[in-house]
């Protein structure tokens, strides 16, 4: 391995790039540490947006007048931004969606329904967030296939050991994973997992919503077929994903959504397609959302994604240590140096819910649920845990807040 | 802030729950979840003789302190009265009894239990289950 270049980034300085730090919850700064589920949003991305409608909004692919070619040339330039930002060879193979969710959905739907079959098998992992999960097992299902999970390990890290045992009995068609898991902050290996699907004659599809925003991304380097990820967890705004898929899949692929923009000719008797990505983009598209990931993606690149993740990474260690030396703290997830920057924790005697209520009273928001992901917490035997998750805007000072949080939980429900 | 909701009252009904326990072959049952905190509660009901009365109630579960605590305030409530009387129950009385200020997520954990107490009710005595309990019991935890 070689030593990762320790490259710094000014969390404090980044901050003030976020209006939303400039107010007190209950009286008292706001430390938030609940970036995983969202993240929030720079001035330059809200600016963009806001320049967007104040100047260039039309809908798009449709006018023939300057400002649909303009609003149309601002979309489609986002679309490169995200497909350089995947390394995708072809922003022809980025689809606009909703949000990661409506991107595997697409991919269980449109891909699922028309190749899978009773002596099929499809492979999701325990470690899986339910927008990847729960799709595969109602595709599954309808179509007569059945799903098989790659457990993991008690360190929350996924358990290939038994990978071949599990193909027996069925065909491997399909096998999805994240490439850092929202509950735990493993980093899984995709690439290993490729190489095994494609032995299989499967697909591999990534959801990487919780990578994108924390650790480079590169669908070539990943051997994937499919990769979703979702703007409102990387700076940019809700309403907005994007789907990669591989040209002749996306290609020999059934449409998911249908209506305006997806066709190329309709008559009574039949309506015919239109070219990737369009087949996939029915009715108008989230644009200024789109410019708006656009943005956050040219936001994520100058700060530099490696050193975001170095970051971040420092930061999970320093609040591992210091949840390590709570009494009655217990920690999941894999050891700090082969994880994200994602703590998930459970206080002894008491509720997530409970913790993380009075840790708002604090001023410091973290997340307390099973993260959508309750065959995983059904594996760590807890209904919930705490989570704390940290961004390009965090520092060290909030691990302190939240530490001394803990310990006023601990007097009052302890 | 979090005194005000953490207080004295529901710190004790938390840690030392009334009527914390299983009834074998309760005459009314039912099970619930919040998906949201994954918080669950049983509720098991033993009639006295006239079939209507609430004899003994108890429940079990594990779950945030807002849950557990308003069940366990809830199984004083209802003890010796009837289950027409608990099928009406409206929500606002149990919740003047916990006295804590609550988000809409935390009202979820504190009817909880009425919810099941509820759902049991119905299903034991065909006592009206208004919508807004309606299909508590079939969430599943996992």
């Amino acid at each position: 391995m070689a030593v990762k270049a320790r490259s710094r980034l000014d969390a404090q300085r980044l901050r003030t790039d976020f209006p939303i730090f400039e107010q007190l919850i209950h009286g008292k700064p706001l430390s938030y540490l609940d970036s995983a589920v969202t993240s929030q949003k720079p001035r330059q991305v809200l600016d963009a947006m806001r320049t967007f409608y104040e100047t260039s909004n039309a809908n798009v692919h449709r006018g023939v007048y300057t400002l649909s070619e303009r609003a149309t040339a601002e979309f489609e330039q986002a679309r490169q931004k995200v497909a350089d930002f995947v390394n995708a060879p072809s922003a022809r193979e980025i689809v606009f969606t909703r949000q990661a969710t409506e991107a595997l959905n697409l991919v269980a739907y449109a891909w699922g329904l028309n190749n899978l079959g009773p002596g099929d098998l499809v492979v999701v992992t325990e470690l899986e967030h339910h927008s990847n999960f729960v799709p595969w097992q109602y595709i599954a299902k309808r179509a007569g296939a059945e799903l098989r999970m790659i457990h993991v390990t008690d360190e929350g890290e996924l358990d290939l050991a038994g990978l071949d045992e599990l193909a027996e009995g069925g065909d491997v068609k399909v096998v999805a994973t994240n490439l850092v898991s929202n509950a735990l902050g493993t980093i899984n290996p995709v690439e290993k997992l490729a190489g095994w699907a494609h032995a299989q004659g499967a697909i591999m599809v990534v959801d990487a919503a919780q990578a994108a925003p924390h650790h480079p991304v590169d669908v070539q380097a990943l051997g994937c077929d499919f990769l979703a990820l979702s703007a409102h967890k990387m700076c940019g705004p809700t309403g907005v994903g994007a789907l990669w898929g591989r040209r002749e899949i996306l290609e020999s692929m059934e449409p998911f959504n249908l209506g305006g923009h997806m066709i190329s000719k309709v008559r009574f008797e039949e309506t015919t397609w239109g070219e990737i990505p369009h087949k996939f983009e029915a009715g108008t598209s989230p644009i200024a959302e789109a410019v708006g990931l656009g943005a956050a993606i040219d936001y994520l690149n100058d700060v530099g994604i490696e050193a975001i993740e170095a970051h971040e990474q420092e930061l999970a260690a320093v609040a591992l240590e210091r949840l390590g030396e709570i009494p009655g703290v217990v920690l999941y997830g894999p050891p700090a140096d082969r994880r994200a920057g994602i703590v998930s924790f459970n206080v002894e005697g008491i509720h997530p819910h409970d913790v993380a209520q009075v840790l708002d009273s604090e001023g410091v928001a973290i997340r307390a649920g099973h993260h959508c992901c309750q065959p995983l917490m059904a594996r760590l035997g807890v209904p919930a845990t705490n989570r704390a998750s940290f961004y390009l805007y965090s520092v060290p000072e909030e691990v302190d807040r939240m530490v001394d949080g803990i310990d006023k939980a601990r007097r009052i429900l302890g | 802030m979090a005194e005000d909701l953490y207080r004295e009252v529901i710190l004790d009904h938390y840690k030392n729950p009334r009527g914390h326990g299983v009834i074998e072959d309760a005459d009314a049952q039912a099970e619930g979840v919040n998906p949201l905190c994954g918080d669950e509660v049983s509720i098991y009901v033993q009639f006295a003789d006239d079939g209507e009365t609430i004899d003994e109630v108890k429940f079990s579960g594990r779950g945030c302190a807002i849950s557990q605590a308003s069940t366990s305030m809830l199984m004083e409530m209802v003890q010796g009265r009837s289950a027409q009387e608990i099928a009406e129950l409206p929500k606002e009385q149990l919740l003047e009894e916990v006295g804590i200020p609550l988000t809409p997520i935390r009202l979820k954990c504190a009817l909880l239990g009425l919810g099941v107490l509820k759902v049991a009710l119905h299903r034991a005595k065909g006592t009206p289950l208004p919508e807004e309990w309606a299909g508590l019991d079939e969430l599943e935890l996992s």
